[in-house]
Formats: structure tokens, sequence, C-alpha cells
């Protein structure tokens, strides 16, 4: 009992004041921001009200300029448990489909990473030739390449979830490159003098050192690259026109000033990010667990 | 230098499985040249005892690393077991124990040992009946299954000389393996590592800081000067093979102790 009152006094009430912060500063601004359409709504519809009932109408707007958290609430709640999933207004649909272009393009750019990291550390050219590119190909902005990709592949008959798994690939290979080149050379000289004194040769001392060193660095860059590539996902959805998908859910939302929808689209697009993350994370403490770390806070 | 030469060659077994003539090894750095190594003549005979003893940047440690090919010498020969360094090294001529244990942490004490198995091709029968076998050898049976972080430095470093003595290397180089531990760990590895040598018939090069140490386990103690690094002495032990603890305190092993330090001291090593 005395730590679960610890544990909710040092991990639960920080974050919940945060929490409290934000809906107490959100609903002010909800107030703020509708008050003066709701004024001239009220002049014309001839309505006098009292302050409270003013109050109240600023936070039911249908198409508000920022919908009150219940507002947003009750439609994410609507749309993710009170539609058939096969919906097209269920969010839960439309994150499927979301979460199945970010799955393949974070499967491919981790892969294309790790294959290009091991590359850069095994061949000196590489490393002088392709760094530089690598690079340089993450200051292009996402948006100006999402469109010419999808367009491109468009023409010659790709279409569907490749095209946009791709923008998820190349928003997500960059983190894990750059992670796994650091883990690669990792190991300590001693550990790679020790497998030279075997004559080991440069794919046995890949499997047997370098990679298992570099578990944790991949981990470290597997997070930061599955939260990419569902930016690479959603931003994938808006320039195709996509049927479905949080990000066409967003642009609808924007097309008809639905701006309730395009709030709950975004809060479940965050959602999802912190689910993946969190699942990443996990594999990370099973992988960590299965390689023998020592538990933490124990002493050695 | 010339009387080393001389003992060396008086006592030398028809088959030596270290030997070194007039070897220098130079490192550039940005401070200069740093003469690690110079004019080096040595041999080591099979079955032999060898400690390298003497001050930091006497060399003693780039001597080892040369044998086993981690570092490559800039004048001179030298040759292990009859081949260059390079091809004995290809040859799995040796085990090296590091100064750290060098233990992967991801790997069970025993898949430590099995990881030179591994790389040269053993069976899994051959590898479980040599992991058994070494770690028996080292005492430290029924820990297996351990990862590293579970044992204490002691046994660790006992560990990775259970993985150098896994395969059939009949030379071992050691690198200050014990300099970490504590005095009475120390003395319990050193008696252990005796009786280890007695029964497997290895050739041992071993560094060390310590005198007592050199003089215990030795039958043959190089002394080394630095800047730049080279050898001032080679001592021949006197002592049995017998060797106990108390040893130690018996008047021949105090005068060869005692000529040890003599001979550090006209090395000029403690002069800075």
């Amino acid at each position: 009992m005395v730590m679960r009152s610890d544990h909710f006094r040092h991990h639960a009430l920080p974050v919940l004041t945060i929490v409290i912060a934000i809906l107490a500063a959100w609903y002010v601004g909800a107030y703020v921001l509708n008050a003066s359409f709701q004024r001239d709504l009220d002049r014309r519809g001839n309505v006098t009200s009292t302050p409270i009932e003013f109050l109240a109408k600023t936070m039911a707007q249908p198409k508000p300029i920022l919908p009150a958290p219940h507002q947003v609430a009750q439609n994410l709640f609507e749309n993710t448990f009170l539609r058939k999933v096969t919906s097209n207004r269920s969010l839960l649909y439309h994150a499927w489909v979301t979460l199945s272009s970010t799955a393949l393009g974070f499967a491919m750019g981790t892969a294309l990473g790790i294959a290009i990291a091991i590359g850069i550390v095994h061949v000196t050219t590489l490393d002088r030739s392709l760094m530089p590119w690598i690079i340089a190909s993450q200051t292009v902005p996402v948006l100006a390449i999402a469109p010419m990709v999808i367009v491109v592949l468009g023409a010659i008959n790709i279409t569907g979830l490749l095209p946009k798994a791709l923008i998820s690939t190349y928003l997500s290979f960059f983190p894990v490159t750059v992670g796994m080149v650091k883990g690669l050379r990792s190991p300590d000289r001693i550990h790679l003098d020790l497998i030279r004194t075997y004559h080991a040769g440069a794919l046995q001392t890949l499997l047997k050192l370098r990679l298992p060193a570099s578990i944790p660095f991949l981990f470290a860059s597997m997070k930061v690259a599955i939260a990419a590539s569902l930016v690479g996902a959603i931003v994938a959805e808006l320039p195709t026109g996509a049927a479905a998908g949080i990000g066409s859910k967003l642009l609808a939302g924007a097309y008809y000033s639905q701006t309730i929808d395009i709030w709950a689209a975004l809060i479940a697009g965050s959602v999802l990010a912190a689910l993946l993350v969190t699942l990443v994370g996990l594999a990370a403490r099973m992988v960590d667990r299965m390689m023998g770390a020592k538990p933490e806070g124990k002493p050695a | 230098m010339q009387m080393s030469k001389k003992i060396s060659t008086a006592t030398a077994k028809p088959y030596s499985v270290v030997s070194a003539q007039n070897l220098g090894l130079t490192f550039d750095t940005n401070d200069g040249p740093v003469h690690a190594l110079s004019h080096v003549d040595l041999d080591i005979a099979k079955g032999d005892f060898v400690s390298f003893i003497g001050p930091s940047g006497c060399g003693k440690t780039t001597f080892l690393r040369v044998i086993a090919d981690l570092e490559q010498p800039t004048s001179g020969t030298i040759s292990v077991n009859g081949m260059t360094p390079e091809e004995a090294r290809k040859a799995r001529s040796y085990g090296y124990v590091f100064q750290a244990a060098a233990l992967y942490p991801w790997r069970t004490i025993e898949k430590n040992i099995a990881l030179p198995l591994e790389i040269m091709n053993y069976s899994t029968s051959e590898r479980q009946e040599r992991i058994a076998r070494v770690l028996d050898l080292v005492n430290l049976s029924g820990f297996g299954k351990k990862y590293p972080w579970q044992l204490s430095g002691g046994m660790q470093q006992r560990a990775s000389i259970a993985r150098a003595l896994a395969f059939d290397a009949d030379l071992l180089l050691m690198d200050e393996p014990f300099g970490a531990l504590d005095e009475i760990v120390r003395d319990h590895l050193n008696e252990q590592l005796l009786d280890l040598w007695s029964r497997t018939q290895k050739t041992i090069c071993f560094v060390t800081h310590s005198i007592p140490e050199a003089v215990y386990l030795s039958t043959k103690i190089v002394v080394m000067s630095p800047r730049p690094g080279r050898v001032t002495d080679v001592i021949h032990s006197t002592l049995p093979k017998e060797r106990p603890l108390e040893i130690r305190e018996t008047p021949e092993f105090l005068e060869i102790a005692h000529r040890v330090r003599e001979g550090l001291r006209a090395g000029h090593g403690y002069e800075e």
C-alpha cells in the first residue's frame, strides 16, 4: 500500500498535473477563440443569453475554431467504439490503414538502414561516398518528396500500400543508419582484438561481435524511426487524396471545416504513435532480457 | 643485450616457440616517434614460463602484442612456432588473456568459452566437452550458465583464462591478467595458474608489474626498461617446479627477487 501511494506520488501525480493544466488552458482557449463567432451568431439571431449559457454555447458549436476537449473526446469515442470497424467513419478503420503502411515502411526502412550501416562500416569507399548523400536526403522536406514519389509510381501503375510505405521508408531508414553505424563501431578495442586473435573473418566478427553489440543502438534508433514512419504514412496520404487513413481524415476535415474531426484524427494519430513507440520499447526490454542484461537497480 | 643473447642461446632447447632478433617497434605519434621496442633479442623455449617485468612504457605489453600479431614490428625479425606472427595467428597457435576479462556481456560464461570454438568450427559435442573440461580446470564448474556480470572480477578473469585454454594452442600469452585483482585473489590465482601450467605443459608468456608474482611463477624472468623499451636482463629461476606459496619466504626466492629489483633499477626505470 505504501509502495503504491509512493508510485502515485512519483509517477502518476506529475503527469496528472500537466494533463489538468493542459485541459484547463484548452478550455480557456476554446472560449476565447469561439466567443466572437458566437457573439455574431447571437446578434444575428437576436438572442440574449446569460454568461453561463453563452459559455456553454461556445463549447457546443458544430464547427468551432477550437473545439473543446469534451467535444473531441465525444467524437473520438463515437468514431472509435460506436462504428463498425469496416465503416468509413470508424477511426479504427482509418488508423488500421495508416498503421499498415507505417509498419511496412518501418520494416523496409529498418532493413535498409541496417544494410546501409553494414556497408558503411565495412567498405571505406561507401563510408566516404554514401554518408553525405544520406544526410542530404533528409534535408529535403518530405512534403516536397511525397507527392512526386506518389505521382511517379502512380504513372507506372504502382499504387496503394507500397508508395505510401516508401515515404515511411524514406523517413525511417535515416535514424537506423546513423544509429547502426555507431552501434556496429561500438565494440571495445579489447573485444575486437580478442576475436582477431581467433582469426575470425569479417562475417564472423559482424555476427558474433558487431551486431550483438549494436542491439541497444538499434532499438534506440527504431524508436525514432517508427514515429517518423507514422509521420511519413500520414503525409503520404495527403497528396494522393487517399480514400482512407488518418491523413485522409485530416484532409477531409480541413476541406469541410470539420474541426472536431481534425482534432479527433490528430489525437488518434498521437495515440497510435505512443502505442508504436511503447511497443518498440517493450521489444527492446525483452531482447535486453534475452541477452542477459543486468536487471536495473541490482548491484553487480 | 649481449648477455641475454648468450644466456638464451646457451639454454635454448632445439625448438624455440618465440624467437626475436633485433626486434624494434616505433610508433609515430603527434609528439614525434616513440620507441616502444628497441633491439630486443629473445628466445622462448617450449614449456617455459616467461615473465616480462618492467615499469609502464617499457614495451612489455607491446612485445606480447607483436607475438600475437596485434602490432607490427618496424625492424628486426620474430618467429612464433617457426612462422611469422601473422601465420601463427591464422594457425591459431596461441591463446591471449587480456588485462580485462573481455567477456562478451551478452554471452553466458559457457557461451563465451564457446566463442573461439564456434569460430574454429568445432562440433557441438566437442564444444560441450571442452567447455566442461576448461571450466573444471579453472574451478568454475557450475557457473557456465551465469552471465559475466553475475561473477566477481577474479571469476571473470578465470573464465577468460578458460576461454584461452579451450582450443589447442600450446602458447598462452597473458597481459597482466591479475593486475586489477586484490592481493588474496591474486595469490590464489597464481597458485592455480602454476598448477594449470604443470598439467597442460603449455608455454606461457606473462606480463606483470609485480616482482613477487614474476619470481613466484616463472622459469625465466625478462626484465625490461623504458624509453626506448628494451631487455636489460634475463634471469633463469633456480626455484624448483613445485612451488608452494611459502616458497616466497625462502632466501633463494628473495635472492632472485633482489636481482630483478637490481635489474629494474639499472634500467633507470624510476628516474622520472
